[in-house]
């Protein structure tokens, strides 16, 4: 894989969030506008018990430098075991992704509550950090529509 | 006039070719509804006699293995065009297969290691096959080995999908009495069950509702526990997720379902559900106890995807 060390690569993250807490935490840090890199796409889906595979892998394939996927601190999912089947999942695509060529540094899970907007944001930016260190993914898909005119965006 | 029929293969391993030839007297019924105008394994007919069949006069083409040299690409073009309907004969021609699994690594570390490196090669000068090639002002050339192993589908149009490792004799009876009949299903259609293999299992009854497991078994580790579920034994089943059609061969024989069938309807990868299943059991929500227990899959690549690695959304995706 080629690493990309320009400093204008902006990784492209796909954000797979739980409803009721990482989502919210998303919509909370848009009423508080506060800023964070405008890198994540971001796509709800009821509990991170949700989150197949194949979406992470479709993420990737058509462009996702990176995914993040985000649910309910423990004790707290809705379905009360959802984020349970995310982590077991998630340890087992971690294991398949370098199988693949893709580092496994590229997918990365987070307990994110409602309340806690301020991780989110502090999550985003690392993610975005560590990213630009890995550089792009080579991928043969289509290219996700990139923003480029602001690099700081309220959402 | 009788219609026409055509087999052929590409990348595969021959045992498509058996499972034709394990129809035992069934292939005789056949030959009295169609003529076989070509099959390369059992009948001396030669690509001119194909080229010389005028376009569309083959009613169908079953074609087994995988795409892996120009000359597959040309021979399956060739008979494509020269016939009504193309069947995927078998898991390789469906997913890639077993020879698909050769996409985990880049074409120059499969020709170091078949070239160079096994154990059982002698090459000093580190001679590699080139498409061409002169000696004496004669020119040599053996077909160019692709980039990728790749599905029939992603090189010609096909019609319809037999799955299978080989395909059973009971669904390849199906695809051919359909077709004679004129009652093939919709195009596209994988000539199969719609259900997963489980519903074929004689052990489904001992199945819990609900599977948990602390550890996985490997089968060279223990011997199963007859009349009891693989999975819930802890066994790496993917019964839950494959295609049935093969009324559980696999299980009947004592061992686990390692998915030759491929995907259900609606599935885009399947190694990807089966993973999704096999973790979604795990017995524990400690990340290092998961860890643990995950140490019994050590390539899960190679467990989820033996069949289908070219059709994985990821495939490809590393140059
Ligand atoms: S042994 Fe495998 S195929 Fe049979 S019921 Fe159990 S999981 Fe399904
Ligand atoms: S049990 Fe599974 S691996 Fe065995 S023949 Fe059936 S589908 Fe293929
Ligand atoms: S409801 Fe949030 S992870 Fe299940």
């Amino acid at each position: 894989m080629s690493a990309d060390n320009s400093t204008d690569f902006e990784p492209k993250i796909v954000g797979i969030f739980c409803n009721w807490c990482a989502y919210m935490a998303a919509n909370l840090a848009g009423t508080a506008r506060m800023l964070y890199p405008p890198n994540l796409r971001v796509i709800r889906v009821m509990c991170s018990g949700r989150i197949d595979p194949q979406f992470v892998f479709y993420a990737f394939k058509n462009g996702a430098d990176g995914v993040l996927l985000a649910g309910c601190h423990h004790g707290d999912c809705h379905y009360i075991e959802g984020n349970v089947k995310c982590l077991r999942r998630y340890k087992l695509m971690k294991k398949i992704l370098p199988q693949f060529g893709i580092e496994p540094e590229r997918l990365r899970l987070e307990w994110i509550s409602a309340s806690e907007a301020d991780k989110l944001r502090k999550v985003v930016g690392e993610f975005v950090e560590e990213l630009k260190k890995l550089g792009p993914l080579g991928f043969r898909g289509v290219e996700l529509e990139v923003v480029e005119a602001e690099k700081q965006v309220r959402i | 006039m009788k219609q026409k029929i055509a087999f052929y293969w590409c990348a595969s391993c021959g045992g498509c070719e058996e499972a034709v030839v394990d129809l035992g007297e069934v292939i005789l019924d056949i030959v009295e509804k169609v003529d076989i105008v070509f099959w390369p394994v059992a009948m001396d007919f030669k690509k001119e006699d194909v080229e010389a069949l005028q376009d569309g006069e083959i009613l169908a083409s079953f074609i087994n293995g995988a795409i892996r040299f120009s000359e597959h690409v040309e021979m399956v073009e060739l008979l494509r065009r020269k016939s009504q309907l193309v069947f995927a004969f078998g898991a390789c021609a469906c997913f890639g297969g077993i020879p698909g699994l050769a996409n985990a690594c880049s074409t120059d570390e499969l020709l170091k290691y078949v070239y160079e490196e096994a154990p059982t090669v002698e090459n000093p000068d580190g001679v590699r096959p080139t498409p061409g090639y002169e000696v004496n002002g004669v020119k040599l050339g053996v077909p160019e080995f692709l980039e990728r192993c790749k599905p029939l589908d992603e090189v010609i149009d096909v019609d319809y999908y037999i799955p299978g490792c080989p395909p059973s004799v009971n669904v390849i009876v199906d695809a051919l009495n359909a077709l004679l009949e004129g009652e093939l299903p919709p195009k596209g259609s994988v000539i199969a069950s719609q259900k997963s293999v489980c519903h074929e299992c004689k052990l489904n009854a001992t199945k819990p509702e609900k599977i948990l497991l602390k550890s996985f078994k490997r089968v060279w580790e223990a011997e199963p526990e007859p009349d009891k579920c693989l999975l819930a034994q802890g066994f790496l089943c993917l019964g839950p997720v494959t295609r049935g059609g093969c009324g559980a061969l696999c299980v009947k024989g004592n061992m686990p379902c390692t998915g030759c069938f491929g995907p259900l309807d609606g599935v885009m990868d399947y190694g990807a559900k089966a993973l999704s299943y096999i973790a979604s059991i795990i017995d524990s929500a400690d990340e290092e106890e998961i860890e643990k227990i995950l140490e019994k899959i050590p390539d899960p690549l190679g467990l989820f995807y033996k069949y289908s690695l070219p059709k994985s959304l990821l495939d490809g995706i590393r140059k």
